[in-house]
């Protein structure tokens, strides 16, 4: 809500400057946004009036005006503008005086013509962005006086964000109770005397859907005087609060929502037929709104209809055909109460939002209508006259809303606030809200005044009382409360140690957007089942992802293009996979490097990032379980890797997660530069960790025993170290892999593997008798499970 | 001088010292030691040769051989504590390296800033005995609004440009429902913190669709808008390591009441009004209050005997001040020259 600080100061005057007055609201809950000055500095500029005009002997288009600004002389204006009119008041920027932008006036001769000033449009002295000539004055604008000091232009447009729980400060009624309370001063509302009626003209009322509009207020008024304009300090209030002057009757409306915050609406009496029906939108039955759009009307849309049709969308907008024009001169003015659940959501369900709507939605004082009818008619009657019906006032009891009073206990503010505040306080200000305190034993009953919808439960009126008193009043507690007992197991996977683990392994953590293209989803799991959202941003983020790849992909991609070849990141978070139980939402870890395997660097060169250099990463990772000896890679499949180069992870033969090269097409179709790896884990069967369990330190020397032995090519190490430790005993405490080889000396299809077994007891120093028995028992092994001989 | 013998011990004496002397490296000094005193070498068999002398005279023989051989093995043992220590010194002069030169190896990474900003208040509620918990992010409208007093068309639900997948399901615009969560599997006291993911269908300059909150809340028989206050001025402070003011401004959220949303001191400008302030000198960082009765009835906590209290907070918006960065969408874009600035 945007307002004028003069008009609010009219209604209630605290001694406070504008800063401190925007600095109250926000403190009170009513967040300024923005305080702006009502017009850009311009100076002497005063109220003329042109008494005669004469055309220019050079130029068609120019016009010498003689304006009488109050003084001995009148003076000589050339003017341009099509709508200068002898007998029109206007505001005259005289010799010296300087308009917005630095635009000093000086004397001047346009086409051998003497002008000693300026006749200034709207535009020109900052007070549109647009207009159509100069700005007419009204008729009794007093000549010679100062423009900006007539029009109280040093004035400031306040801008407050209100809370969806405040409509009752969208007026500046509400707004003025607010800064009254705060300050302590009292509140000044203009008198709205009831305007007797002129004539006896009336419609009827049918109220047929009183639950959502229990309160229906109408006036029918007559003869208005179509070519009345509405005058400028009502245009000025109107577009210091972002409003643009239309026409009378929809300036007045509009004026009386800010003033009072109760939207209304003017029809053209003439287009009505019939009396008036509130009622829920029929099947099929369509609407011409004002702002040009044809609605289809759902059923569940209240309408203000007459005897034939749908005429405006209660709350939301009116209808084009029955809407005030410039040939209007009968007119009915509808001041209504709508309830909230009525219209919520249903502008939005026709992709509206309009003034009234906005504050119907928050709640509009359902004691407000009768009121608000009166104002408006006064204020139309001294624009544009005519004859004034009496006020009809349908309303039904049983659907209008009222405020229950609320028991509110001393002892229950000062647990809540943590702060014990007097008795007279608590009342003292609740009465200054308006409210009706009634005591009890242990506290009150009060009663909220009917605008304040916000206001249903003990604790609503604890927070305004906190909110008056002031937050800042509040002391800050150190009090430890709540002391909760908290543990997680000690050898629980603790993903913020593998991110470190990560980090310190040269990769860099990336966070990337849960929802993915379909494309990318595609490419790397075209086979899983996707959840898309109903309204995504674009469809580049519309699909969730099933796999931490499509990002760490997509991020690769975008270093690269950026000359960032080498690149080692990983991201954790959900994927949304969708499965026979439905959707799982499974937290993860993945990682990709594509580039060197060390950076750039001296001394060595480095090699291009393999498949075991990232294994190293995931068995690093797979070692913070504690438990490394459980896991195994086994030949995989899946179809954005490499067939040749991809591991399942497994624990206890459940799937933990995959790594591998990424497939040489979807490398290409990526655009991507370089072989990728990727893994990917899930972190629930990761959890559970094992503790360290201490093992006695054998006293007695180790020995080693290397072994280069020749096996089946195809054959996986992992058979030949299980057979390995299947064959010893518990001798044997390690086998280190030194060495794989084929190529000269080894028959084709055959590879050398080279083994150093590491040996020790814990009971006694290792002859040679027990090494060769323990050695010759896993070469038998060996020989007979794999056909491995001894290399020559 | 010791008195010339027929042996010639004097001058063979004199012959090894001279080449002693001339040993010019450990290899050469072992030699004159073999020549002069090994199982063959000069003075050895000279000794052996005392049985020829006649018997008076082999005593004084005797003993000046002994001292030959003695002075002998001492120069030979000065002499190679001598060439040890050059050849040390040889050794050490030849392996003198570059120590400009740089480290091998892999260069560390790092954690992405939104990351970083998290770790830092997940540390700060542990240490006031927070728990991290964390929640779905694809959420039912339940959890979302329902719960949190946030009915349908509620204004504030056309407020959250919430991301729909049906009717129920949407992701989660907010942390809060989390705080549900927890309270319908848990009974009170409670003291949690929950991290996470949030999205709103909302871009531009300013706002990403998906962007990080930290959820907190506590819930025990005692707790008062006062230790709302204590909680936040102390996070508050210690995360920017400053003894920053704060301002609590009466706010609205459906689940809370009464409710604030807090202003620190700008960072940037120490409060002096800045470009990023706005000129306010304020910088609003995050929304809290007293849990609202009508959230603890959905879960079943009797408001009577519990009271509590729930704040969030934007962890974009906390990282970005903490380490002024100035676009919110460098976030995501994940770019290493940015990803690098903060290892």
């Amino acid at each position: 809500m945007r307002f004028s600080e003069a008009w609010l100061r009219e209604w209630v005057n605290p001694p406070v400057d504008t800063q401190q007055l925007a600095d109250q609201l926000s403190m009170a809950g009513l967040e300024v946004d923005a305080v702006e000055p009502a017009a850009p500095a311009f100076s002497g500029v005063s109220i003329g009036l042109v008494q005669r005009i004469a055309p220019h002997p050079d130029a068609a288009k120019l016009r010498i005006c003689t304006v009488d600004l109050g003084q001995d002389e009148p003076l000589q204006i050339i003017c341009g503008a099509a709508n200068v009119a002898e007998g029109m008041k206007v505001p005259v920027a005289t010799v010296g005086a300087c308009l917005p932008g630095d635009f000093k006036i000086k004397k001047a001769k346009l086409r051998g013509v003497e002008s000693f000033g300026m006749i200034c449009s709207a535009t020109e002295l900052g007070l549109a962005e647009t207009s159509d000539g100069i700005l007419p004055l009204a008729a009794d604008a007093p000549i010679g006086e100062d423009f900006r000091a007539w029009m109280a232009l040093d004035d400031h447009c306040i801008e407050v964000d209100l809370t969806p729980d405040r409509g009752d400060c969208l007026g500046i009624a509400g707004l003025a109770r607010e800064v009254a309370v705060i300050n302590r001063v009292p509140l000044r509302p203009p008198a709205v005397q009831p305007v007797a009626p002129t004539c006896d003209d009336r419609v009827t009322v049918r109220l047929l859907a009183p639950d959502a509009c229990p309160r229906y207020v109408c006036r029918v008024i007559r003869q208005i005087d179509p070519t009345a304009t509405t005058p400028v300090w009502m245009q000025e209030r109107l577009r210091r609060a972002g409003l643009r002057a239309i026409s009378p009757v929809v300036d007045v409306t509009n004026y009386v929502m800010l003033e009072l915050g109760q939207p209304m609406h003017g029809f053209d009496l003439a287009k009505l037929r019939g009396g008036i029906d509130v009622r829920l939108a029929q099947a099929g039955e369509r609407l011409a709104l004002l702002n040009g759009e044809e609605a289809g009307l759902r059923g569940d849309t209240l309408v203000i209809a007459d005897a034939n049709q749908a005429v405006a969308m209660a709350g939301i907008m009116g209808g084009a055909a029955t809407g005030v024009g410039p040939e209007t001169r009968d007119i009915l003015l509808e001041s209504a109460f709508f309830a909230p659940l009525a219209i919520s959501g249903k502008a939005r369900g026709y992709g509206f939002h309009t003034d009234s709507s906005h504050r119907f939605e928050r709640g509009v004082d359902p004691q407000l209508q009768v009121r608000a009818i009166e104002r408006a008619t006064r204020l139309l009657l001294d624009i544009v006259g005519g004859e004034v019906g009496p006020v009809v006032d349908v309303a039904d009891a049983t659907h209008l809303p009222h405020r229950e009073p609320l028991h509110l206990r001393e002892s229950r503010v000062a647990r809540i606030l943590g702060l014990a505040l007097p008795a007279t306080t608590i009342t003292d200000v609740l009465e200054r809200l308006g409210m009706t305190v009634e005591p009890l034993a242990d506290g009150w009953r009060v009663t909220p005044p009917s605008a304040r919808f916000d206001l249903v439960h003990e604790v609503d009126l604890i927070a305004d009382i906190g909110r008056i008193h002031g937050y800042d009043n509040i002391p800050v507690s150190h009090a430890s409360s709540a002391s909760v007992t908290q543990s997680t197991p000690e050898a629980a996977f603790d993903l913020d140690r593998a991110r470190l683990a990560l980090v310190d392994r040269g990769f860099h953590e990336v966070i990337t957007y849960s929802f993915v293209s379909p494309e990318i989803q595609s490419l790397v799991e075209p086979e899983a089942d996707t959840l898309r959202l109903a309204n995504p941003i674009s469809a580049e983020l519309s699909t969730m992802r099933t796999s931490l790849w499509t990002g760490l992909l997509q991020t690769a991609r975008y270093n690269q293009t950026r000359q960032l070849e080498r690149v080692r990141i990983f991201e954790s978070g959900l994927r949304f996979r969708i499965g026979a139980d439905g959707l799982r939402q499974e937290p993860g870890l993945a990682g990709l490097v594509i580039g060197t395997a060390a950076p750039e660097q001296w001394g060595e060169q480095s090699g291009k990032v393999d498949f075991y250099d990232l294994k190293a990463d995931v068995e690093a990772l797979l070692a913070l379980t504690g438990a490394p000896a459980q896991f195994r890679f086994v030949a995989g499949a899946h179809p954005a890797l490499h067939p040749g180069q991809t591991a399942r992870i497994e624990r206890a033969g459940k799937p933990v997660g995959l790594m591998g090269m990424l497939h040489p097409s979807l490398a290409a179709k990526l655009d991507l530069t370089g072989d990728a790896f990727l893994f990917e884990l899930d972190l629930a069967p990761l959890a559970d960790g094992i503790l360290p369990r201490y093992a006695p330190i054998s006293r007695f020397p180790g020995i080693r025993r290397d072994l280069a032995i020749v096996i089946d090519a195809q054959i996986a190490y992992e058979r030949v170290a299980d057979c390995v430790r299947a064959a010893a005993t518990e001798l044997l405490r390690e086998v280190i892999l030194f060495d794989v080889y084929t190529g000269k000396n080894i028959d084709s299809g055959r590879k050398s593997l080279a083994l150093g077994l590491i040996l020790q007891s814990s009971s006694q120093t290792l002859t040679e008798d027990l090494i060769e028995v323990e050695v010759g028992r896993i070469l038998n092994r060996l020989a007979s499970e794999l056909d491995a001989r001894l290399r020559d | 001088m010791v008195e010339q013998t027929e042996l010639g011990i004097a001058s063979l004496r004199e012959a090894a010292l001279v080449a002693i002397e001339k040993a010019a490296d450990l290899m050469g000094l072992d030699q004159v030691r073999v020549r002069y005193l090994g199982k063959t070498g000069d003075l050895t068999v000279l000794l052996k040769q005392l049985g020829t002398l006649p018997a008076a005279e082999r005593p004084a023989a005797g003993q000046e051989i002994n001292q030959a051989k003695v002075a002998v093995q001492s120069a030979i043992d000065a002499r190679r504590t001598v060439l040890e220590q050059v050849s040390l010194a040889s050794r050490l002069a030849a392996e003198r390296i570059d120590i400009t030169l740089p480290g091998r190896g892999q260069q560390p990474g790092g954690l992405h800033p939104v990351t970083r900003a998290l770790r830092r208040i997940e540390r700060l509620f542990a240490n006031a005995g927070f728990a991290v918990v964390e929640g779905p992010e694809v959420e039912d409208a339940y959890h979302n609004f329902e719960a949190l007093n946030i009915p349908a068309h509620h204004p504030a639900r056309a407020m959250h440009d919430t991301f729909y997948f049906d009717a129920d399901r949407l992701l989660r615009t907010h942390t809060s429902p989390v705080q549900i969560r927890v309270m319908e599997q848990q009974a009170p006291p409670l003291k949690i913190i929950a991290p996470g993911r949030v999205y709103r269908c909302d871009s531009d300059l300013t706002h990403t669709p998906m962007f990080h909150q930290v959820e907190g809340l506590l819930v025990d028989e005692e707790v008062s808008f006062a230790d709302l206050k204590g909680v936040l001025y102390d996070f508050l402070r210690n995360f920017f390591e400053r003894d920053l003011e704060l301002r609590f401004r009466p706010s609205y959220f459906p689940f809370t009441e009464p409710s604030a949303e807090v202003d620190i001191q700008c960072v940037m400008c120490g409060g002096d009004g800045c470009r990023v302030c706005k000129q306010t000198g304020w910088l609003e960082v995050l929304g809290c209050g007293m849990v609202y009765p009508e959230v603890f009835k959905h879960v079943g906590i009797d408001p009577e005997r519990h009271l509590g209290y729930a704040f969030g907070m934007g962890v974009e918006r906390l990282a970005m001040l903490r380490y002024g960065i100035d676009d919110i969408r460098l976030n995501f874009d994940n770019d290493l020259r940015y990803l690098r600035q903060f290892a």
